[in-house]
């Protein structure tokens, strides 16, 4: 065994020293003879897979390497401040100022230089690091020079990496357009810059738009392009919209709970959400100081405990405050929004003033992109959950007797009691409900948002914006209305900015509860409130 | 008329507020050693401030139902008009001495003046913006909400969502008016000298006049026969359509008459403080007026300025005491006040006061 270990080590020096001794050997040869016989030492001196060759190569295709008279070795000379200064260009080590007399310019030619690059976009080609090769491969793409081709054509053979051969192909394509290649190449070279269709290739190929062969198939391919990236340009907006909208629906749906189905407002509605992501921050601090190993796992125990810590505030608001105020909307609201001033400052007292730090499990951080659009995988997440949460909620409604009990209720209080249902203790759980589902949205709220005691209150108008434009009473208006909200805000943001882009959706609700005093799905009826 | 105007309460607040708008500046300016120090004048100047403007939104809340969750976009509105005024009094004095420009223009390099800003240079103008710019989008507002019959919550939710979307704007740099850092850097005021206590005292004495007015308008209005009609809107607004009134004419007008009203205490302030920033439109500072009116009795005018002084008062004691502790009195506040005193402070007062005289005649 050490025996063995013993003689791999021999072999990998033994290996390196021969590099060394051929490298040193061919760049020691690089002042003399004419340029072809320099363009041998290059492709010898590219083909050595010495690390240092890069260096060598890069200095020589600048004009930078000179024969250093005194030492009698190859230096590259680097301009630093006023002086020129010598460095061994194999170990990079400081020989000193040197004049104009001391060293002696290695020369290149323009055919040399052709021959340098090419050389030098092999080997970076040939990297062993695939990240390496994508690079060199963007970088033709970029500079679309044609001495590239035969190094690109060996790289595409030998590749293995999917993505690394598609973009050494999309390279090769760009190559093509600038050789002098004959016009059926560079049409299928077109074609392989039409399957990529970004930006990128869109700039390639306005260059040719003037071709006399070309500009025609150029101007299809231009304006497909055009049209997909518009295209991608919606769908993106309709995913930032429908991420947004997300965000508002879970915000939201509790809220259309309490104030739509029991017709009480509150105003604590965006507390109890704060109150779900502090329970989401007090979770994962367990978690890490006690089991770091279900980190990844912190959400799922998060959700569920906040939903109860969120409900039982919840409940404990609507027996202490809310049940004596029923039929009296406007003091509801005075009352739970002292309950959120002071819900807010326990948190403050309890937590701290600033921000707390609520980190992404592994599954919720990074992107991944589908077409031209990118899409975060907390997004993703989150309004995969607040349509879970949506569907469930509606299920308990709709289907099981607890919902059943609650619908009953709030449609007609004194005929639900008359048939047994223990109204007040029905109250205080759809309340419960309406507050746990806050508890949830703040689960969710945590991995994108600051968790901080004004946590609520940023999300508070726009949950109320969206229950008044969805129609109260209804959690298909609210899921509507979230989405509706969310779309139009993100389409309106390129145009008119972030910030005037929620101003305009304000004045566009303020302006359509005139037309529909209750929201776009309002309940049928011809009772007159008062 | 004398007796519809001033009956038992608004006698004995007026009498009150008089005393105080006398002795204030006396002990402030004309008593040697100063009694009442400087900022305790600019303080109270303050409250008389947040009592017009509890007033304006008691008039029609208490009167007429409606719960303007956004009287403080009223208020911020007046404010900045009178701020715009200010800024161009100040002309070459600025840290960049520009005779037209404030400062905050010649840093974010405007050329010139926007167009809203001209005519601001005339108190005239400036102060009849006061009152019109406010009474401005209270009209549109109110035109919009009430002929569609929003009401109730609905209403509410849509003048916080105003007020929001104020707040928003005015942050904006593009606005004109100084983004957030709001208007501020005041130099005098028609000549006089912000900086000087005889000018806070004539400010402080303004605010109480103002207060005063304000009060025995709302009176004027809710004791007439459309003060009547305003009250019926509120009880019973269906009724009150079907019996034959035009019930959003009816709102419309107070609203507008509300929001002037608030717009001249925006006024009055912003020169007491020295500052306005859009952190005056934020929807909190709106509800917090609710509580004032709500604590001091809603429907009862004077009751609404008490209310606004005793929270203001607190507020100011309690956040230098134990800052901590004010959000849990405030918010304190707003739940026992709707659970346990729905007439206010002054119902409370008032009852206790029948009862104990019940008690005192009834052995007799």
């Amino acid at each position: 065994m050490l025996k063995k270990l013993f003689l791999t080590f021999a072999i990998l020096f033994y290996g390196a020293a021969a590099f060394a001794q051929d490298l040193e050997a061919l760049v020691a040869q690089l002042p003399g003879g004419s340029y072809d016989d320099r363009a041998a030492v290059v492709l010898e001196i590219s083909q050595t897979g010495d690390e240092r060759a890069f260096a060598v190569l890069e200095a020589l295709k600048a004009g930078k390497l000179f024969f250093h008279k005194g030492e009698g070795i190859i230096v590259e000379v680097r301009e630093i401040g006023d002086e020129d200064i010598a460095f061994n260009i194999l170990d990079n080590t400081e020989i000193g100022a040197v004049g104009r007399r001391d060293a002696k310019k290695i020369k290149v030619n323009n055919g040399l230089r052709r021959e340098i690059s090419a050389a030098l976009g092999t080997m970076y080609l040939q990297s062993t690091d695939p990240s390496v090769r994508l690079e060199a491969a963007d970088a033709v793409f970029k500079s679309g020079d044609p001495t590239q081709l035969a190094a690109l054509e060996a790289a595409i053979l030998a590749e293995t990496d999917n993505k690394v051969r598609t973009a050494l192909t999309e390279a090769r394509a760009v190559a093509i357009l600038n050789d002098d290649a004959d016009v059926s190449a560079k049409l299928a070279a077109i074609e392989v810059l039409r399957e990529r269709g970004d930006r990128d290739a869109q700039g390639v190929l306005s260059k040719f738009i003037t071709d006399p062969d070309l500009g025609e198939a150029v101007a299809t391919v231009l304006a497909e392009i055009e049209q997909n990236q518009k295209l991608w340009g919606l769908v993106q907006n309709v995913w930032y919209g429908l991420s947004l909208g997300s965000v508002l629906l879970l915000a939201a749906i509790g809220l259309a709970i309490t104030f739509g189905v029991m017709g009480v407002i509150n105003m604590a509605h965006g507390e109890l959400v704060m109150i779900g992501a502090y329970t989401t921050f007090a979770v994962q601090e367990f978690i890490r100081t006690s089991m770091p190993e279900y980190f990844d796992m912190s959400l799922l125990f998060a959700a569920p405990l906040a939903f109860l810590v969120a409900g039982s505030v919840g409940i404990g608001i609507e027996r202490g405050v809310v049940r004596h105020l029923y039929g009296r909307p406007l003091e509801t609201l005075l009352a739970t929004w002292g309950i959120s001033l002071i819900l807010q400052q326990t948190v403050r007292s309890i937590f701290g003033p600033n921000n707390r730090e609520v980190g992404n499990p592994d599954w919720m951080s990074g992107a991944f992109e589908i077409g031209a659009m990118n899409v975060t995988y907390s997004r993703m997440w989150i309004l995969v959950f607040s349509l879970m949460v949506f569907t469930g909620l509606l299920l308990l409604l709709k289907r099981t007797s607890m919902g059943l009990r609650m619908r009953a209720v709030t449609q007609n209080r004194a005929m639900a009691a008359d048939m047994g249902i223990n109204t007040g203790w029905v109250d205080a759980l759809t309340f419960g409900l309406g507050a746990g589902i806050a508890g949830l949205a703040g689960v969710a709220l945590s991995q994108i948002d600051n968790v901080s005691p004004n946590l609520g209150q940023s999300y508070i108008v726009d949950s109320f914006m969206v229950v008044v434009f969805g129609g109260a009473g209804n959690l298909w208006g609210a899921l509507a209305g979230a989405f509706s909200l969310g779309i139009a805000n993100k389409f309106l943001e390129p145009f008119a900015g972030a910030v005037l882009a929620k101003i305009l959706v304000l004045v566009f609700i303020i302006l359509f509860i005139q037309k529909r005093p209750r929201g776009l799905f309002a309940l049928k009826g011809r009772a007159v409130e008062n | 008329m004398f007796n519809r105007l001033i009956d038992r309460r608004m006698g004995i607040f007026l009498a009150g507020l008089f005393i105080i708008t006398v002795a204030v500046p006396i002990g402030n300016l004309l008593i040697a050693g100063q009694p009442v120090p400087s900022y305790a004048v600019a303080l109270l100047g303050k409250y008389l401030c947040y009592a017009l403007l509890a007033v304006s939104l008691d008039l029609v809340w208490g009167f007429a139902g409606i719960l303007s969750l956004g009287h403080g976009a009223f208020f911020a509105l007046g404010g900045y008009a009178m701020g715009m005024h200010l800024m161009r009094e100040i002309g070459t004095r600025g840290v960049y001495a520009d005779p037209l420009l404030p400062d905050f223009m010649v840093f974010l390099n405007y050329d010139e003046l926007p167009w809203f800003w001209l005519g601001f240079d005339n108190f005239l103008f400036a102060s009849l913006m006061v009152m019109l710019i406010p009474g401005l989008l209270a009209f549109v507002f109110g035109w919009l909400a009430f002929r569609s019959r929003v009401t109730g919550v609905y209403l509410s939710i849509i003048t916080q969502a105003m007020t929001y979307a104020l707040m928003l704007a005015f942050f904006r740099n593009e606005m004109g008016l100084g983004g957030n850092n709001g208007l501020t850097d005041f130099k005098d005021l028609l000549g006089f000298n912000l900086q000087t206590d005889s000018t806070r005292a004539g400010l402080f004495v303004a605010a109480a006049i103002a207060l005063a007015a304000g009060l025995l308008i709302s009176k004027f209005i809710t004791t007439s026969k459309l003060g009547k009609v305003l009250v019926g809107v509120r009880d019973a607004e269906s009724r009150t359509r079907f019996i034959g009134y035009r019930v959003e004419g009816y709102k419309l007008f107070v609203f507008i008459v509300s929001a002037m009203m608030a717009g001249v205490a925006g006024a009055i302030y912003t020169p007491l403080v020295g500052i306005i920033n859009p952190g005056e439109f934020s929807p909190a500072n709106s509800i917090e007026i609710v509580i004032w009116v709500a604590l001091g009795g809603r429907g009862t005018l004077v009751g609404a300025a008490i209310g606004a002084i005793i929270v203001a008062l607190a507020k100011t004691l309690l956040t230098g005491w134990i800052p901590e502790i004010w959000l849990f009195a405030l918010g304190g506040m707003f739940v026992l006040v709707t659970l346990y005193l729905p007439n206010g402070v002054l119902g409370a007062v008032e009852n206790t006061i029948k009862k104990l005289k019940r008690k005192t005649e009834a052995p007799a």
